[in-house]
């Protein structure tokens, strides 16, 4: 772990006020970012997803995010205009989303739009731009680069899909890639591959990575530090090398999920809640 | 890779991308030729159906038997159906689609005639339509709920709900009488009226082949507010279609994709969002711009506009079947123009749609 703090999360809270009331998504979350890898893992709804989101500033028009501090170097990103912001997304802070299915767009080729992210925030000619694309698609080991960047979106697959994607989100060469589920649409055989890609990229780059995932295995093997988040909350933060030390039941539950080689091959055990560790 | 390689691969991609092409239209050659037929079939079938007796129309109710037979034979009206069906066809396809009796002159001749007038009330019409439209649209799409967005929609709601007749007269009442802003009733003042010789029937076109500009903007002023009442019927139709169609892609994953990459909101709303509502907004567009070259009546009689729809309707009124079935025959053929002319559209706007 790195003594610079890039990112300081404190007591951030995320709600969205909805027709049948207020529903409390993040509630309290803190955590320090260096330049290292933090694994965010928890079930759906645990409110992972929100707080890669609040830390874009990109939560829904109807939720409200708080917090006591959100600060990345010395920006506030508690009170950004939209054109400071402009500056942050894509440039500083990026986010790699699940699906390219539905995250490309379907009517622009994937050159543009990779293009597009690179000539918002360097000033190059078309020329410069699409040499630079071209190699960050062969920076993601796509072997036809020339032919990916003039195809549209629905003609690759979804683990080149993804890789355009890591491409996308990395050209402008940002300081925090946020990876919400990168890889839970994907194959499995494809899963680890894009994930090494996105790990290699991340290391020669130095860049700091937030890796949100409901798989405590895989965010394990790719990350310094995990978070585990339950309704809202952080119940634990754990070394991802000490993942077998874990204390909170709700992290030895999911350990507990999976399955071993060499263990009994009857039911596996079912996690089990308690309504307490959801007021952290 | 090597240049070579890849101008080899280059000129084999081009190669299948054009026989790709050929195999589309010729399959949309095809599609049109069925479609064609069958509309030949059923205005046929409808003018023999009727209860109007064409010799009758043809020679007058005191004709004697003896001639009336003898025009019942010219008219090939004592053939079997197949072979008047057949006998249909050849002289369609011949632009042969008889005489009207109202006019006496050919059908052909009173169509060509009068479909332009209508077609450039209606290109006009869809062109302002579109233009206000869809910014409309849009406009009410990204400030769903508040004022600009009711506003857009009340707009919408009454020219969907105001009887067009009504909007008609009054814009003549408010425009041409009390203000004079416009020209009244008819395509040119009529002091003008035979100084243009018809080049494509357009009268902006063909005062502008023409060169006499003094012509052009009294055509202007006369097609100025007929258009318009139509374009407000479209435009209402183009803004709501496009409020909807813009809600659902800005809810949409690539449009978060495009915030994350630090795009401007302008960008992503009318490059990102706007690439993909154009998508089923063509569909909508051109079905409306076909509604409008069936030609309005009602408007085209307020305005005293001699369209196509003004000719259908006096020709059904009349009995005279030929003029009906002709015209009836181009409002079915611009339907099918134009439903072909989206289809393309459709294509060259989403990747997806070509294969």
């Amino acid at each position: 772990m790195s003594s610079e703090t890039l990112l300081s999360v404190k007591n951030l809270e995320v709600t969205f006020n909805t027709p049948k009331g207020d529903v409390h998504a993040v509630r309290g979350v803190s955590f320090d970012l260096g330049r290292e890898r933090l694994g965010i893992v928890g079930e759906s709804g645990s409110g992972k997803s929100q707080t890669g989101r609040a830390i874009l500033g990109l939560t829904a028009a109807n939720g409200k995010i708080t917090a006591d501090q959100l600060k990345f170097h010395d920006v506030d990103l508690a009170n950004l205009t939209p054109k400071q912001w402009r500056k942050v997304r894509g440039a500083r802070i990026s986010m790699i989303m699940q699906d390219p299915k539905y995250s490309l767009n379907p009517v622009m080729t994937i050159g543009d739009q990779i293009i597009e992210a690179y000539r918002e925030h360097h000033k190059v000619n078309a020329k410069e731009a699409r040499h630079r694309a071209i190699d960050m698609l062969d920076a993601v080991k796509i072997r036809d680069p020339e032919r990916v960047f003039n195809s549209y979106p629905h003609e690759v697959s979804g683990g080149m899909g993804q890789r355009v994607m890591i491409a996308m989100m990395l050209i402008p060469d940002p300081e925090l890639i946020i990876a919400d589920e990168p890889t839970s649409a994907l194959d499995v055989t494809v899963q680890l591959q894009v994930m090494a890609i996105l790990d290699d990229l991340v290391r020669d780059r130095g860049m700091a990575l937030i890796f949100i995932s409901h798989d405590l295995q895989l965010v394990s093997s790719f990350c310094d530090r995990v978070l585990v988040m339950y309704q809202g909350h952080v119940v634990e933060e754990i070394k991802a090398s000490a993942l077998h030390e874990a204390k909170h039941p709700y992290t030895k539950g999911l350990l507990n999920c999976l399955p071993k080689m060499d263990g009994d091959h009857s039911d596996l055990p079912i996690l089990e809640r308690e309504a307490s560790w959801a007021e952290g | 890779m090597s240049a070579v390689n890849r101008n080899k691969r280059d000129g084999r991609n081009r190669a299948r991308f054009a026989s790709g092409h050929a195999a589309t239209v010729l399959r949309l050659v095809f599609s049109l030729a069925i479609t064609f037929f069958g509309l030949l079939l059923v205005t046929f079938l409808i003018g023999r159906v009727l209860p109007i007796d064409p010799v009758l129309a043809a020679v007058g109710d005191r004709a004697p038997q003896a001639v009336y037979d003898r025009v019942r034979e010219e008219m090939g009206l004592n053939l079997p159906l197949w072979q008047q069906f057949f006998i249909y066809i050849s002289n369609v396809l011949q632009g042969n689609f008889g005489q009207s009796v109202l006019t006496s002159n050919s059908v052909l001749d009173d169509i060509k005639r009068v479909f332009p007038a209508t077609l450039e009330l209606a290109t006009l019409a869809t062109i302002i339509g579109v233009l206000l439209g869809i910014p409309a649209g849009v406009f009410a799409a990204i400030n769903k709920g508040k004022w600009p967005d009711h506003v857009v929609r009340v707009i919408g709601l009454a020219g969907y709900s105001m009887p067009i007749f009504w909007l008609g007269l009054m814009g003549l009442l408010v425009f041409y009488m009390k203000l004079d802003w416009v020209a009244g009733p008819g395509r040119l003042d009529s002091f003008y009226v035979d100084f243009i010789e018809p080049t494509t029937g357009l009268m902006l076109v063909d005062t502008l082949i023409e060169g006499d500009m003094d012509l052009f903007w009294n055509a202007v002023s006369h097609i100025i507010l007929p258009a318009s009442i139509l374009a407000y019927f479209s435009l209402a139709y183009i803004a709501r279609m496009t409020r909807s169609f813009m809600l659902e892609q800005l809810s949409q994953e690539y449009i978060l994709t495009a915030r994350v990459k630090g795009i401007s909101e302008h960008r992503i709303i009318w490059r990102h969002a706007l690439g993909n509502v154009m998508v089923p907004l063509v569909t909508v567009i051109a079905l409306s711009y076909a509604n409008l070259l069936e030609g309005s009546v009602l408007t085209e009689i307020i305005f005293a506009w001699p369209g196509l729809g003004l000719y259908i309707t006096n020709s059904l009124l009349n009995a005279d079947m030929n003029a009906v079935l002709g015209g009836t025959i181009v409002v079915g053929a611009v339907f099918i123009g134009v439903n072909m002319l989206s289809d393309v559209l459709y294509r060259l706007l989403d990747p997806r749609a070509r294969r």
